[in-house]
């Protein structure tokens, strides 16, 4: 018979620089726990299959469907959802980017959208257009905005490079 | 589902308000109004019931002889500045939050920051019909300029006490910047309402500041709360927590139509937590975590009784065997025109041509599913959830429970988008079922697959067109018949003698309603797909042949900018490419699109570039406008190219993005959008209308470019390769 209790639990994950307590079924989806458990809710269920990226979230900085993942792989690998790309109040040159191209519209892809393209200028910070598609291609936007999250995470990318103090 | 859909296509519209009204004006509301926004200023809006009508606020019974009144709209200046307008509009995406502050800002004076839009809260804002038919612009817009400038003139009375001038020197007075000045002393909003409980009501119309004049609207202002998105912070319905909430789920039927004939629910009520339980033919369950709720899903066992369901192979014979009565060539809410003679106008005729035309059912998928979180607490019902009707739903749930619509409030937080496919509200009485079984606050969030598989379609449709046309390119004959797919643009802009236009409602093998510029883009892309052809049958250029067929000055406008700003007759296109052009108008906004395609001969096609042009009356925010024309134009790209819902045996064969292609970041090309600025004329919706013209200016561009001429929706699986 079918029963979450019979799995064995995890007590602790890090996430966003923070080692939280907890006591999850390690069978359970990292997607379930940080929403749920930790009360993390950026990070959004689209489809439940890794075709839409909006749950993404990084494992030591790799981009990662928290929908796909469950508790117990997660082990001691690090966890930054969107709600740790913003640092001490300041918005990552990422989220500014997007809020100047205007690079969203319901938003509900934006977390994903955001914590991909963070992950993308930390392993490439001079994407061509080609670069970024195809980092980003299994992100999807319904309301259609990709060509201004492209022209935000080129944006984002200058910034980055010559950084205004 | 062969019975009539509750909603249906273009006939939601057609739903009668609830008589619900909350009333200022009375003395117990007032006060409660006060506690629970506190003191200040409130401005009510009081529309007749004509306006409300036309307007989407519903209609009351006239009593006593009186024309009713009700309130559209109001708006609250507090002790310290803030400023809070309620709306019972719903955010999904469009970005309305923005624009309604404008146009509240614009009018106030005061900065679009200061102002806050409480929206879609059946228990805290004005009644609304809903989000949708691109009405919120031409009618909430203008009506909340309206409560604004009330609000200013107000404020400008209690400023003229203040500085005890008399009422022949109010005009020295400068409201500005959320201030008003008198011979260089300041005073806030705020200041003025300081300790008060004052209620103005305003009914007459206002003189609003012109377009080419605004400060505030028409400009580019940033989403009014974009930071919230942008760091994961803002709370969809489905990111809603209640204290001791549990997680529904529904067991839905093997197939549509199918009734249980037997269930058991022993194994799943013995996982540990559970509550399953069944209700008539609904079996829900709530469990305190999704991963016992799945598993407790999977240990229910139910046996099936089902019946012949229609397959996506047979959509189209299907449509055109179980026309209704209804619809026809009158006009009225099914569209339709019925001018000269068909059989005339053919017959003088140089070249006649007759095609059929298909378009497939297709899925909104919007990316937040269907969600909400239902509580429970002395007899009242509350719900979070993501719609575009929340007084709509909340109608629903008072049905369906019986309750007086006093005793339930739907609450929508900015919703994860909907594009028309979020009118209805089983989602809220689900979970409200689970929660009132559970005893517990309910959370129920869709799956994909069940949003692909128990929402509702946009519908399918088979469209016959048969013409004539001079061989000089003047048409003369046009019998255009739409089978299912609905009345939206069924009407030609194009100047003919002769006419008949009719749609013919049919029995829907899927549940189907609304979905962004509902049949326009069916009769859109039947309609030009066809003037292509004949301006090809008598050896013209597509766009001189539309111009030559074309009076309508605000249409050949937008042809005009969006051929210029694609380069139509600039350059020869290069070996494998071709491009096509298309035209349409909808719901008061007018819109021209180009698209360049290319085409490697294996089958493979490439969209290389769009340029279109819109317009609709004055531009209130041309950052978001222009966002919303390059998102119908990428959303319409999966239309055409690759969405189809495919069905058999009461199923759907695709329920999830992996077997239903949408648009992603490689199928999209650069977009060039030219906005016409017309401040001359009121502002019209722009959520729908530039969606209608991509399809059919790709698949004219396939036919420049490969020879093949294609004439169903999606266009890529059924033609090249």
């Amino acid at each position: 018979m079918p029963n979450s209790n019979s799995n064995s639990n995890v007590t602790e994950l890090n996430v966003n620089g923070e080692s939280r307590r907890l006591d999850a079924n390690g069978q359970r989806t990292l997607l379930s726990v940080l929403r749920d458990d930790l009360e993390l809710t950026g990070t959004k269920y689209g489809c439940g299959e890794g075709q839409c990226g909006a749950c993404t979230v990084l494992l030591d900085g790799v981009p990662t469907r928290a929908c796909l993942t469950s508790l117990e792989e997660v082990g001691a690998r690090k966890v930054t959802t969107i709600e740790g790309i913003e640092s001490n109040g300041k918005l990552h040159p990422v989220q500014e980017a997007f809020l100047e191209a205007d690079a969203l519209q319901c938003g509900y892809c934006t977390s994903g959208m955001i914590v991909a393209g963070v992950a993308l200028l930390r392993t490439n910070p001079m994407p061509s257009e080609a670069e970024i598609v195809h980092a980003m291609n299994g992100n999807l936007c319904r309301c259609g905005t990709y060509r201004r999250i492209l022209a935000a995470i080129q944006l984002a990318a200058e910034r980055l490079r010559s950084p205004t103090p | 589902m062969n019975e009539i859909a509750l909603f249906e296509p273009e006939r939601y519209e057609l739903s009668a308000a609830p008589l619900y009204q909350f009333d200022l004006t009375l003395e117990l509301n007032r006060r409660r109004f006060f506690e629970v926004v506190g003191c200040g200023l409130a401005v009510l809006l009081l529309v007749e019931s004509d306006e409300a009508q036309e307007s989407g606020f519903g209609r009351r019974g006239f009593r006593g002889g009186q024309r009713p009144m009700q309130i559209g709209a109001w708006l609250h200046v507090a002790e310290d500045d803030a400023v809070t307008v309620f709306t019972g509009k719903a955010e999904v995406g469009q970005n309305i939050r923005t624009s309604l502050a404008q146009a509240v800002a614009e009018e106030l004076r005061t900065p679009v920051q200061k102002v806050r839009m409480l929206m879609a809260d059946t228990e805290r804002t004005p009644f609304d019909m809903g989000t949708f038919g691109s009405r919120s612009t031409p009618d909430m817009g203008r009506q909340l300029a309206r409560v604004g400038a009330a609000a200013r003139e107000a404020l400008l009375d209690l400023a003229a006490e203040h500085f005890a001038i008399a009422a022949a020197d109010r005009g020295r007075l400068q409201a500005a910047d959320g201030k008003i000045t008198h011979a260089g002393t300041a005073i806030g909003y705020g200041q003025l309402t300081k300790g008060q409980q004052l209620v103005k009501s305003v009914a007459a119309e206002l003189a609003l500041v012109p377009a080419d004049k605004w400060a505030v609207a028409g400009m580019s202002v940033s989403k009014v709360d974009g930071r919230e998105f942008v760091t994961g912070r803002h709370k969809y319905a489905s990111d809603i927590s209640r204290p001791g909430m549990l997680y529904g789920k529904v067991f839905r039927p093997a197939a549509f139509e199918a009734t249980l004939e037997s269930l058991d629910l022993g194994d799943a009520q013995a996982v540990e937590g559970v509550v399953a339980f069944r209700d008539g033919d609904f079996v829900g369950l709530a469990a305190p975590d999704e991963l016992t709720a799945e598993r407790a899903l999977e240990a229910i066992h139910a046996t099936w009784k089902t019946k012949p369901q229609p397959s996506s192979e047979e959509l189209f014979a299907y449509l055109r065997d179980n026309t209704s009565q209804g619809g026809g060539g009158g006009g009225g809410r099914f569209g339709g025109r019925n001018v000269g003679s068909i059989e005339d106008g053919l017959a003088a005729a140089d070249h006649q041509l007759k095609q059929t035309y298909t378009v497939a059912y297709i899925a909104h998928a919007p990316l937040e599913p269907r969600a909400a979180v239902a509580e429970w607490a002395d007899g009242r019902l509350t719900v979070w959830t993501g719609t575009q009707r929340p007084f709509g739903v909340r109608g629903e749930l008072a049905q369906a429970f019986g309750l007086a619509e006093d005793r339930v409030r739907v609450i929508v937080p900015d919703t994860g988008s909907g594009y028309g496919g979020k009118h209805s509200g089983e989602m809220a009485v689900e979970a409200a079922r689970i929660a009132r079984a559970a005893g517990k606050p309910v959370k129920l969030v869709w799956t994909r697959e069940e949003e692909f598989t128990w929402a509702y379609f946009r519908p399918a449709g088979v469209i016959d067109v048969a013409s004539g046309v001079r061989k000089d390119g003047t048409l003369i004959a046009w019998e255009f018949t739409n089978y299912n797919s609905g009345g939206s643009s069924i009407n030609s802009p194009y100047e003919v003698p002769n006419q008949r236009i009719a749609f013919r409602p049919t029995k829907s093998p899927l549940r189907q309603g609304s979905y962004r510029a509902l049949a326009a883009t069916a009769n859109t892309f039947a309609r030009e797909t066809h003037i292509d052809e004949l301006a090809g049958a008598v050896g013209m250029d597509p766009l001189e042949f539309r111009r030559a067929n074309l009076k309508d000055d605000r249409l050949r406008a937008v042809m005009e900018a969006a051929a210029d700003a694609f380069g139509w007759g600039a350059r020869k296109d290069e070996a494998g490419h071709g491009r096509g052009i298309a035209i349409g108008t909808e719901k008061g906004s007018y819109v021209a699109t180009c698209a360049e395609v290319r085409a490697n001969g294996n089958g493979a096609l490439q969209v290389v570039r769009v340029a279109a042009a819109f317009e609709c009356g004055a531009v209130v925010n041309p950052l978001h406008l222009k966002n919303q024309v390059e998102g119908a134009i990428v959303m319409g790209l999966g239309g055409a190219l690759h969405e189809e819902i495919k069905f058999a045996d009461g199923r759907i064969s695709n329920p999830a993005f992996s077997g239903y292609r949408v648009p992603r970041f490689r199928d999209v090309p650069p977009i060039e959008v030219v906005l016409v600025n017309r401040q001359d004329l009121p502002s019209a919706g722009a959520g729908e209308t530039p969606i209608i013209a991509i399809a059919p200016a790709i698949g004219n561009a396939i036919f420049a470019a490969t020879g093949t001429r294609l004439r169903s929706l999606p266009l890529v699986p059924k033609g090249l390769g």
